[in-house]
């Protein structure tokens, strides 16, 4: 056996690799999440870098802790849990109150994705764990956004930022709507350029779509991501909501405000593409952004939030499993059905 | 037949080892609907240990004329008549509780914890030894319901042990206030699950570490 195995290398698959390691990809997804973050912080001041940072070293200390608990290899080194805790600081409203920020991104790791055996096991995208766990623990908070472009941002801490836990924060920063509700409740839409450059309020990272595609672009240029998710994610979105708008553009927004306003870029981009949470055939991956999409339509035109697309995605990992099951690829060499 | 093993140790395997809702996962639902907070655990926990006592002590006091065949419809027809009478106790000392708990005091009909205690106990021990059981299973069932609560009002609400008039009478009582408010997720129907999942995960961790440690004692 050894000399057969010397000579013709016998081993088990994968024998093809494109030399990407988790390593490489992840240190790439920082680099494309670079732009969105230095925005968050110039636009939001440094109550958007606190969160951020936070984020952060929550979610790589709870990593840590977990991994030296139960004695499983570190899994630090490969910058999966740094994404997971940028990605995560990225769609939090940037006033949240720290230490609000330290228990979701404790819980989403731990919860999320150690409990479900770690990198490559989790079945949800754990950021988005976290991000679910604080939107149903303190839902006053999550819903609390304050102006961009704030005056004395670079220099003053929010009061809100430092609440001591346990203790209603209280926000004294100016507080605008987010363009979702202001279309939602008052029926205002915002103006295509301001949501695609990102001078708006909303989450830390999710303003600006045009530094999203940005980076969504490097990250397909380099195929270290699924452009198949994006695409079809934001088409249907555009389809779905065309159409309505189409037959009655008074009560429904019109696709572009759909496409550019809230989550849905963040999300589409750097969520719903978390290789491990996704399907695996790319019938599959097609399916599977076009069931968010249209969740995303309907959560946001019909359900009593603005924004759906965290839920969107979540119930969409939940499914990619079955979907994976239902589109299952032809073995090589065996017709479909006969196998 | 008479059950030699002795009190302690009975109160032990009811509390811990074989406590029904943690290590046997019996009588859930009641488990995770009503322990929002330490005051409804308890009064559920009450009411089921007394209803486990008494059921375990009739189908024990009569388990020579109940035929096997239909032995299952009999227990459910003393269980249901044990529970309608804590209904009428409640209903008339405890008017708040028995709204808070509502449709979950009738409900104790269906908790199977109490039906494998008629089951696998009382239907084949004596009456003092059966009573015993009732009320060792029962406390643990009570126990279990009563730190579910405390936990999830702690971090739900930040209070402890709010509302314990329900139970003693008196003025409204608001308990010891120790934050504004807490993670909402607690109070929510995921908490519940939650909390349970920490505390048979805690119990199973706990095990664990007892048994390293007796093994390593052995082992000198």
């Amino acid at each position: 056996m050894s000399v057969l195995h010397k000579t013709l290398g016998i081993g088990s698959s994968p024998h093809v690799t494109s030399g990407d390691s988790v390593d490489t990809i992840m240190r790439n997804v920082v680099v494309a999440l670079l732009p969105v973050t230095v925005f968050a912080v110039y636009v939001f001041g440094i109550a958007a870098a606190l969160v951020l940072t936070t984020a952060i070293i929550s979610c790589v200390a709870t990593e840590r802790f977990l991994g030296k608990l139960s004695n499983r290899p570190g899994t630090l080194g490969d910058w999966s849990v740094t994404v997971t805790g940028l990605l995560y600081g990225l769609t939090l409203p940037p006033h949240l109150p720290l230490w609000m920020v330290a228990v979701g991104g404790f819980f989403g790791v731990s919860i999320g994705k150690f409990l479900f055996g770690g990198l490559g096991s989790n079945a949800f995208n754990p950021a988005l764990v976290g991000r679910a766990f604080l939107q149903a623990a303190f839902p006053q908070a999550m819903t609390h956004w304050n102006a961009p472009s704030a005056s004395g941002q670079f220099f003053d801490i929010p009061s809100s930022t430092l609440t001591i836990p346990f203790v209603s924060p209280v926000f004294d920063s100016v507080t605008a709507a987010t363009p979702l509700a202001m279309m939602k409740f008052d029926g205002i839409q915002t103006a295509s350029p301001e949501l695609f450059f990102g001078l708006t309020s909303g989450s830390a990272g999710e303003t600006s779509s045009m530094l999203i595609l940005l980076g969504g672009l490097y990250l397909i240029a380099r195929k270290m991501m699924n452009w198949r998710i994006v695409v079809s994610i934001l088409a249907t979105v555009a389809v779905i909501s065309g159409a309505f708008a189409f037959f009655d553009p008074v009560t429904y927004p019109q696709p572009h405000f759909m496409l550019l306003s809230g989550g849905l870029m963040l999300g589409a981009v750097f969520m719903a593409t978390d290789p491990v949470a996704t399907p695996i055939t790319n019938a599959g991956c097609w399916l599977y952004g076009a069931l968010i999409g249209s969740l995303v339509v309907v959560i946001r035109f019909w359900g009593g939030m603005p924004e759906g697309v965290m839920y969107a995605i979540l119930l969409a990992n939940a499914v990619s499993p079955h979907i994976d099951r239902m589109i299952q690829p032809r073995v090589f060499g065996v017709r479909r059905g006969t196998g | 037949m008479s059950d030699v093993t002795p009190i302690s140790s009975r109160f032990r395997r009811g509390l811990w080892d074989d406590n029904p809702g943690l290590v046997q996962l019996l009588g859930l639902c009641p488990l995770l609907a009503v322990t929002s907070n330490f005051i409804n655990g308890l009064g559920l926990g009450l009411a089921t240990l007394a209803v486990m006592a008494l059921s375990n002590l009739l189908v024990s006091a009569t388990r020579r004329w109940i035929a096997s065949e239909i032995r299952i419809p009999m227990y459910v027809v003393i269980i249901a008549s044990l529970v309608t009478c804590i209904e009428l106790v409640f209903k008339a000392w405890f008017p708040a509780l028995d709204r808070t708990l509502g449709i979950f005091i009738p409900l104790i009909v269906t908790n199977c914890a109490i039906l494998a205690r008629a089951e696998v106990y009382a239907s084949r021990n004596g009456i003092l030894d059966s009573v015993i059981d009732g009320v060792v299973m029962g406390s643990g069932f009570a126990a279990l319901l009563c730190c579910i609560g405390f936990f999830r009002e702690l971090i739900g609400r930040g209070t402890m042990f709010a509302r314990m008039d329900m139970l003693f009478g008196g003025e409204p009582m608001p308990g010891i206030q120790l934050a504004d408010n807490g993670l909402l997720l607690l109070l929510l129907p995921p908490g519940a699950f939650l909390s349970l999942a920490i505390a048979v995960a805690s119990k199973k961790a706990i095990d664990r570490r007892r048994q390293k440690s007796a093994s390593f004692r052995l082992s000198i």
